[in-house]
């Protein structure tokens, strides 16, 4: 037996446009079932995953520091997977764009002024960016997979950290803790409202979210980014140049990815530590693609995914339940995003034959 | 091979009141049609007719909107290909979908409804191509095969289903003369087992030569039945068109002026394994002149093609200069600039992307070349929608585009009406100079003499012309000068009054006493 995709006709809009909220609904149902394998009762358990999280303006503040890095790296991404450039070490770039943005703050600490945030912001940019220059020029220039080089600079960048934070960066006063020193007072991203946590790093998100919906309906480049991913060879004819796209859609989504990663540092944890991401990097994946590669939709996407974090910390709380359920879902939604396009496109045949005697000899 | 369980009497398949609409644009408009078993059958319409919708219903493509389909008198449903296959029904596409890299046996292997080994493949595949007179080498990779080859790999796939209709989609529009003429065999040894043939073309003398009805579709109707064989390839056309086909009217006395376009020397090594190198190539092109190049395909045309749009620059400037400006190692929106229009072969994913509207395909060509009137907003360089949607009306009325509705996706049009947009898109900006290539490969008789005309219009207007081509009437209508490509290699000029098509068929064969051999195993 074998299993055939087969083009549709006609590819339904009213589908194209629900599929994500039959992917949501589909990944709660099979949550259910899991809760439910797991011995909880699965109303209660969605409950406190999903709705508890809601309930409280403290949480609504948490939800809004964990979908802006998502929703910041997302937005790069959606560039970058629209021009057919797949960037998957947006996690590597969120961590070194950390990195350079702490430079100020970790080894310049006595330094004091107004410029030092805009500053830090910067460079956290610029170490994204860079990063992403790695992939971007071997594929440009080398030719090679850009979806195996991002992702394996993940791990430098992960271990990097980590080395810097247990040897040459550890706070001299911190105990021996594998940490930097705490930001002073002019290194911190200040809160956006009176009411709670949530840090400028949200706005930035938003900002970035909606220029670049502009950029990709109103501009050329915009333009440009879309002929580039369909066709290579028509984006060559109105003179654009696949190479030179790969490093500005790489460049542009390293550079969002390190502006995460200092705003996070900055705004929510004040230091380097030697994990600073629960896999916002990742996660962002999951962001684009349930945005649609929309701007706009990654914005709602966004604050989804943010969810799954809060919900996972939550059912850990009040049902014991692993954290790592917060994976799961994660890992349901993309898979339920990804399976309702394909079959909005496709429908799956089933072909039993197996040797069957040809026809053509039937009739010698 | 004999046909599988036909049934004596009735037509093989019957068609009533099929219609397809999309959104509320009518393209198939209550159909009706019957296939005799045995019978070469032909469907003529101009382009946007109707003719791959209908087909691509009777393959399982496109769902019918409303209307039957019968097939040896029992009505059928048919939701998908492999269900048409079931029936016996095969297609070959227009455009092929066959996996270059890898071989002939693999590609058949690929598209079966059952797992065979690919020995089996292989030896029945042969089987067939020596019973149809079909030459294929199974282990042959595609890509190094020419069109007509990949045709026939498609046709012998369509035949291993032993199929007693076979649906062409315009087969011999990307054909040499010398491959038609084998595929006629093929299909008249197929008509003589008792298959039918539904057969759709542009080319009226050959629609004569072969099939015995032809029925007519004008703007989704049936409007009309014939014999083919008892009307004249300007009355066919009149049939088709509505009304009389305009003889295009060749140069006249054209003013000469400046050479506009002009290659010296100009060397280009093969970009990959698959492609021709260009040797030494001179030419030029004068205000008022039509330049074209005969020559079979893949003897170099989309190299040349690419080299002078500045797709591929090449490293020496002076190699090629537009109105005396070396260009050579300029990219293709410098040579734009500088008042040059290019339009390329391939329609989709090249000259246009499918899935973007017309106003958007507009841009594509022309993002620069025209920035001041589309593009605002200073650095920002934000599109004018408004601008650009009326250039893009302006286009479609001058060129005369059947659509369905005021900015379609491209990929929506019906091929000869995406052609003469992509051609009028230049067209519209009176450029200097214009390189064509392929200008009306399947474009109907009414659209493709337009299109002609057009050139030829432009060329008096003070423009200057290239057009590579390698349909010999086209050359004759439109052509001042013409020179023929071989094998990478430019033959001197030549007046086209000059000129007969036995001197350029010596020329496409026998160019250099050398290449002798090789020319003739190009022309398949
Ligand atoms: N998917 C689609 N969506 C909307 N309109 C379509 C679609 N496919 C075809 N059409 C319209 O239906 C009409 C008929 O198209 P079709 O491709 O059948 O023409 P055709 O007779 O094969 O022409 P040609 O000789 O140029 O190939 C055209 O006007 C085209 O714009
Ligand atoms: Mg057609």
């Amino acid at each position: 037996m074998r299993i055939e995709l087969e083009k549709r006709p006609k590819v339904s809009t009213l589908f194209s446009v629900l599929s994500p909220f039959i992917a949501f609904a589909l990944t709660i149902v099979f949550g259910g079932i899991m809760f439910a394998l797991l011995g909880k009762n699965p109303v209660t358990a969605l409950y406190s995953f999903f709705v508890e999280p809601l309930s409280e303006v403290w949480s609504l503040h948490e939800l809004a520091i964990k979908a802006a890095p998502l929703i910041l790296i997302g937005v790069g991404l959606s560039v970058c997977f629209r021009s057919n450039n797949w960037n998957i070490g947006a996690e590597g770039q969120f961590i070194m764009g950390a990195i350079a943005g702490s430079i100020l703050p970790v080894v310049f600490y006595d330094w004091q002024s107004p410029v030092v945030l805009p500053l830090m912001m910067l460079f956290g940019m610029i170490g994204g960016a860079l990063f992403a220059a790695v992939p971007a020029f071997l594929k440009a220039h080398m030719n090679t997979n850009e979806i195996l080089t991002s992702l394996m600079l993940v791990y430098v960048a992960q271990l990097f950290l980590d080395w810097l934070v247990r040897g040459p960066w550890r706070n001299p006063q911190g105990m021996n803790f594998p940490e930097t020193r705490t930001f002073g007072a002019d290194a911190i991203l200040p809160e956006m409202i009176a009411s709670g946590r949530t840090h400028w790093g949200f706005a930035f998100a938003i900002v970035a979210a909606v220029l670049v919906w502009f950029m990709m309906r109103y501009t050329l480049r915009g333009f440009e980014i879309t002929v580039l991913g369909q066709s290579a060879r028509a984006g060559r004819f109105a003179g654009f140049s696949s190479r030179k796209m790969i490093w500005f859609s790489m460049l542009f989504s390293g550079a969002l990815a390190g502006l995460a990663g200092i705003a996070e540092v900055s705004g929510a944890i004040q230091q380097l530590r030697p994990v600073i991401s629960p896999g916002y990097g990742f996660t962002a994946i999951i962001v684009a693609f349930l945005g649609r590669l929309n701007p706009l939709g990654i914005v709602a996407a966004g604050l989804v995914l943010a969810l799954t974090y809060l919900g996972g910390e939550a059912a850990q709380l009040s049902i014991g339940v692993s954290e790592r359920v917060t994976r799961v879902f994660q890992g349901l939604l993309l898979f339920f995003v990804l399976s309702c396009d394909t079959l909005i496109h496709y429908r799956i045949r089933l072909v039993w034959e197996r040797f069957a005697a040809t026809k053509t000899e039937e009739a010698h | 091979m004999p046909v599988k369980g036909q049934t004596a009497s009735g037509p093989l398949l019957a068609v009533s009141n099929l219609t397809k609409l999309f959104g509320s644009f009518t393209a198939c408009n209550a159909i009706n049609l019957q296939i005799e078993p045995g019978e070469i059958h032909a469907l003529l319409g101009e382009n946007g007719a109707g003719k791959s919708t209908l087909v691509k219903m009777l393959f399982g493509v496109l769902a019918p909107t409303a209307g039957e389909i019968a097939w040896n008198g029992e009505i059928v449903r048919i939701t998908s290909p492999s269900d048409a296959r079931k029936l016996g029904i095969g297609m070959v596409f227009q455009h092929f979908s066959l996996f270059e890299a890898l071989t002939v046996a693999e590609n058949i292997a690929l598209s079966m409804d059952r797992n065979v080994s690919l020995a089996r493949v292989a030896e029945e595949a042969s089987h067939l191509s020596r019973v149809y007179g079909l030459p294929l080498d199974p282990k042959a990779h595609v890509a190094d095969l020419s069109v007509g080859e990949r045709q026939r790999i498609e046709i012998v796939r369509a035949l291993l289903q032993n199929p007693q209709l076979i649906i062409l989609d315009e087969p011999t529009s990307v054909l040499t003369p010398q491959e038609a003429d084998r595929l006629f065999e093929t299909l008249f040894k197929l008509k003589s087992e008792g298959r039918s043939v539904l057969y759709i073309s542009h080319r009226l003398e050959e629609v004569q030569r072969l099939c015995d009805r032809a029925t007519v579709l004008r703007h989704g109707r049936v409007t009309g039945a014939c014999d083919p064989r008892a009307e004249t390839p300007a009355s066919l056309a009149r049939m088709m068109v509505g009304s009389e086909v305009a003889v295009v009217t060749p140069e006249g006395t054209n003013t000469r002026g400046d050479v506009q376009l002009e290659a010296r020397h100009l060397s280009v090594p093969a970009r990959t394994p698959f492609a021709v190198s260009l040797k030494n190539i001179c030419l030029k092109v004068r205000a008022g002149e039509v330049l074209a190049i005969a020559g079979v395909a893949g003897n170099g045309q989309s190299e040349l093609f690419d080299a002078l749009s500045g797709e591929y620059p090449v490293a020496d400037d002076k190699a090629i200069q537009i109105r005396r400006n070396p260009v050579g190692s300029r990219n293709i929106n410098a040579r734009r600039l500088m008042g040059a229009g290019f339009v390329p072969e391939e329609r989709h994913g090249h000259a246009a992307v499918s899935t973007l509207s017309l106003s958007d395909n507009l841009v594509l060509a022309r993002n620069q070349s025209d920035r001041r009137a589309f593009l605002g907003g200073g650095f920002l360089k934000i599109i004018r929608q408004g601008a650009v949607k009326a250039a893009t009306k302006r286009v479609a009325e001058a060129m005369d585009v059947r659509k369905s509705g005021e900015d379609p996706p491209a990929g929506s049009l019906s091929g000869g009406n995406l052609q003469k947009f992509i051609v009028g898109r230049e067209l519209d900006r009176q450029p200097a100079v214009l390189v064509v290539n392929q200008p009306t490969w399947g474009v109907d008789a009414g659209a493709a003499s337009r299109i002609r005309q057009a050139l030829v219009d432009l060329a008096k207007a003070g423009s200057a012309v290239l057009v590579i081509s390698q349909d010999l009437d086209e050359i004759f209508e439109v052509a001042t000068e013409i020179a023929v490509i071989s094998e990478g290699r430019l033959s001197d000029p030549y007046p086209a009054r000059e000129l007969s098509r036995e001197k350029i068929g010596l020329l496409m064969g026998g160019m250099y006493g050398k290449t002798e051999g090789a020319g003739a195993a190009h022309a398949h």
